[in-house]
């Protein structure tokens, strides 16, 4: 067991690719060079779609927006790692998985231009909304996770939070309760070292987040959340430790925020550039090109594939920001419609009073 | 059969989760002590630990969990032990619960209930007499009822568990072994957002909810020799509001006086009366009044007779509006 050989407590940290592209073969899981491959174009996908965002927020048409820049193998390598049927619930910086599980582009950039319509997920895909009060959504992740052992649906619950999550209170009672009641969960962390202005070391006196785990009475691990194979790794065995009745286990994915936590924040405020730098060199799209190229899958002698890769992102980019920038506004009517399945009289007189319509 | 509210309550959740197996119910120490007022008592034998959830400490996971199990299809009843510890919880109710429909435009929808006892006169400690029901009336979302009597919480539990969008369900602590009446054996549902007709009358509309029914009946009861014709309706869903029915009855009878257990600013009785001004303004005799708790904290058993609302005062506002 990786949990076992990287205990928490010894303070192992899962290593699988490094930044050279060199991968340590007695852990490598077994990928094929065609999950490789899309594993890359889905990082690709997620950098370039990532960085059009704050472009397009700069630009004035789209909101507020929170990069991924730098950390799109730490939700890419446990959406790898999941079956059909399996709950994916992110916070707000999980682009990369999301991509991988299927959600269309467009309708993830309509929810950050403000509007919900890119919220409402196809139900089959089983991702929750987008959540931002922070670890709240460990919460009713294990609402799911529940619900999916009491129907037998043998699937697993995963769900994200940031190492600033794990002083909230429902990062405790969440990992609390789902070790009580053993449920099929992966409880990620993508520590990326900064929660807004504050680092992980004011966050918490724990030597790393992963030993968490250990009061709880679950499993836990701390793999580099650049390195995919790592994190697909990890996520592969606690999936199966889930499906298999062996309850929840805490991923901490070591990462690093390269861009600031919002468009709306300077990070230049509170931590020194040198240190951005040094994540650069890390960077889990660099490290996994690298990977490609020295299974061949890229060739170095041929450039044009991994040209073609980035140009069919773009391309995928353009036509997605086209879509969610076509759609039309939503009327007065869809800002009261959803608010109760069936509105109330009162809210319907308030709808109508908005219309201009005398009661 | 003649149940008390404890008991009525306890036969709604059993009758639901015998036709339902995706009822479950969900709190502290409703498993083997079967509630700590004994509303879930017998359910852990019947329905097993699966349904029926002993939960660790943690109000507001208790919320977030029944949430998500509602988002996956199930219709989770979750307790939380008093109104005072719901407070714990506010983040996932008012965050969550109450949004995932329109934040999702319908993807997702939370048919969860979540039960709790709420109200003073019990003598109880500290965060055990709670009545801020307007927090979450002021929620969006949230659907919020109060029974007055066994037979009311029996129909409108049943509705609230069987309704689409999450219910906040105020039982009146004070109320659960007050009195027992005729309640149906089996199955049987009370619309949500519609007011109770609960005595018809001429000169003043006396509206309550809740632990504040019997008190308002007692003092309605009393103004018959003084001449007063009361027409008495009792709330019982907070949101959605039925003001309709209120504001019905005081084109009626030209006055109205709302008895709210809670504190006095900005409360449901506010609300009922900024309503009534609008829409039966020209019918009104009298300034409608509102008898309300103060602005203070609910005191501790020794001061609780200052807070706590009398027939008397019911009485004397009653007189009051009439003779203005």
């Amino acid at each position: 067991m990786l949990t076992d050989d990287f205990d928490p407590l010894k303070g192992r940290m899962l290593k699988i690719l490094d930044q050279d592209g060199n991968v340590d073969e007695s852990l490598a899981p077994p990928l094929d060079d065609a999950m490789l491959e899309r594993a890359f174009r889905t990082m690709v996908l997620g950098r370039v779609a990532d960085e059009k965002a704050v472009t397009l927020q700069r630009q004035g048409r789209l909101g507020a927006y929170p990069p991924n820049k730098g950390q799109e193998a730490a939700s890419l390598g446990p959406a790898m790692a999941m079956d059909d049927g399996d709950w994916l619930v992110w916070a707000f910086r999980e682009l990369a998985g999301l991509l991988w599980r299927g959600l269309p582009l467009d309708q993830y950039y309509l929810g950050w231009m403000g509007d919900e319509e890119g919220n409402r997920y196809d139900p089959r895909l089983r991702i929750t909304p987008p959540a931002i009060p922070v670890a709240s959504q460990y919460a009713y992740a294990v609402g799911l996770a529940y619900a999916s052992r009491y129907r037998k649906e043998n699937a697993v619950t995963f769900a994200f939070t940031g190492d600033g999550g794990t002083s909230e209170g429902d990062f405790h009672e969440s990992l609390n309760a789902a070790g009580v009641f053993k449920l099929p969960m992966v409880f990620v962390v993508q520590n990326n070292q900064w929660a807004i202005s504050l680092p992980r070391s004011r966050q918490t006196a724990s030597e790393t987040i992963a030993q968490k785990a250990v009061a709880y009475g679950i499993r836990g691990i701390q793999v580099d959340g650049n390195d995919v194979l790592a994190m697909y790794a990890a996520s592969r065995e606690a999936a199966e430790v889930a499906r298999s009745g062996g309850g929840p286990t805490l991923i901490e994915a070591y990462t690093y925020r390269l861009g600031d936590h919002t468009t709306s924040d300077d990070a230049r405020r509170y931590r020194l550039a040198s240190e951005a730098r040094k994540w650069e060199a890390r960077d889990p799209l660099v490290r996994t090109m690298k990977l490609l190229r020295s299974r061949g899958i890229l060739d170095d002698k041929n450039e044009s594939m991994n040209e073609s890769i980035w140009d069919e992102a773009r391309q995928m980019v353009e036509d997605a920001v086209s879509r969610a920038e076509a759609f039309p506004a939503p009327a007065l009517d869809d800002v009261f419609r959803y608010m109760y399945k069936d509105m109330p009289p009162c809210l319907e007189e308030q709808l109508n009073e908005l219309k201009g319509k005398r009661p | 059969m003649m149940m008390n509210m404890v008991q009525a309550i306890n036969s709604a959740l059993a009758l639901e989760m015998d036709a339902d197996g995706s009822v479950i119910v969900l709190g502290e120490d409703v498993g083997a002590a079967g509630g700590v007022f004994r509303v879930t008592n017998g359910l852990l034998d019947r329905f097993g630990a699966d349904r029926v959830i002993d939960m660790p400490l943690s109000e507001s996971l208790i919320v977030g969990m029944a949430t998500g199990m509602a988002m996956a299809g199930l219709h989770p009843v979750a307790e939380v032990q008093f109104m005072g510890f719901s407070y714990l919880a506010l983040n996932m109710i008012a965050s969550h619960t109450a949004r995932m429909r329109n934040r999702s435009r319908g993807a997702y929808a939370v048919p969860m209930v979540l039960r709790m006892p709420y109200g003073a006169g019990v003598k109880a400690l500290e965060h055990h007499s709670e009545s801020t029901e307007a927090m979450y009336v002021q929620v969006p979302g949230l659907k919020v009822v109060v029974p007055s009597t066994p037979r009311e919480a029996k129909g409108l539990l049943t509705s609230s568990i069987r309704d689409p969008d999450p219910v906040i369900f105020l039982e009146p602590t004070r109320s659960y072994r007050l009195f027992k009446e005729e309640v149906e054996d089996g199955p049987f549902t009370l619309p949500l957002g519609k007011a109770r007709m609960v005595q018809e009358g001429d000169d003043i509309t006396v509206v309550g909810w809740g632990a504040m029914m019997p008190l308002v009946q007692e003092a309605v009861d009393a103004t018959e020799g003084g001449g007063a014709s009361c027409e008495v309706i009792d709330l019982r869903t907070l949101s959605p509001m039925d003001s309709e029915a209120v504001i019905r009855s005081v084109r009626k009878t030209g006055r109205a006086v709302i008895v709210q257990e809670a504190p006095m600013t900005c409360g449901v009785a506010a609300e009922l009366i900024a309503r009534i001004s609008k829409k039966a303004f020209l019918s009104l005799e009298a300034p409608p009044e509102r008898v309300t708790g103060p602005d203070i904290t609910v005191p501790l058993p020794k001061g609780e007779k200052y807070y706590y609302i009398s027939s008397d005062r019911i009485y004397e506002a009653i007189m009051r509006t009439m003779s203005f």
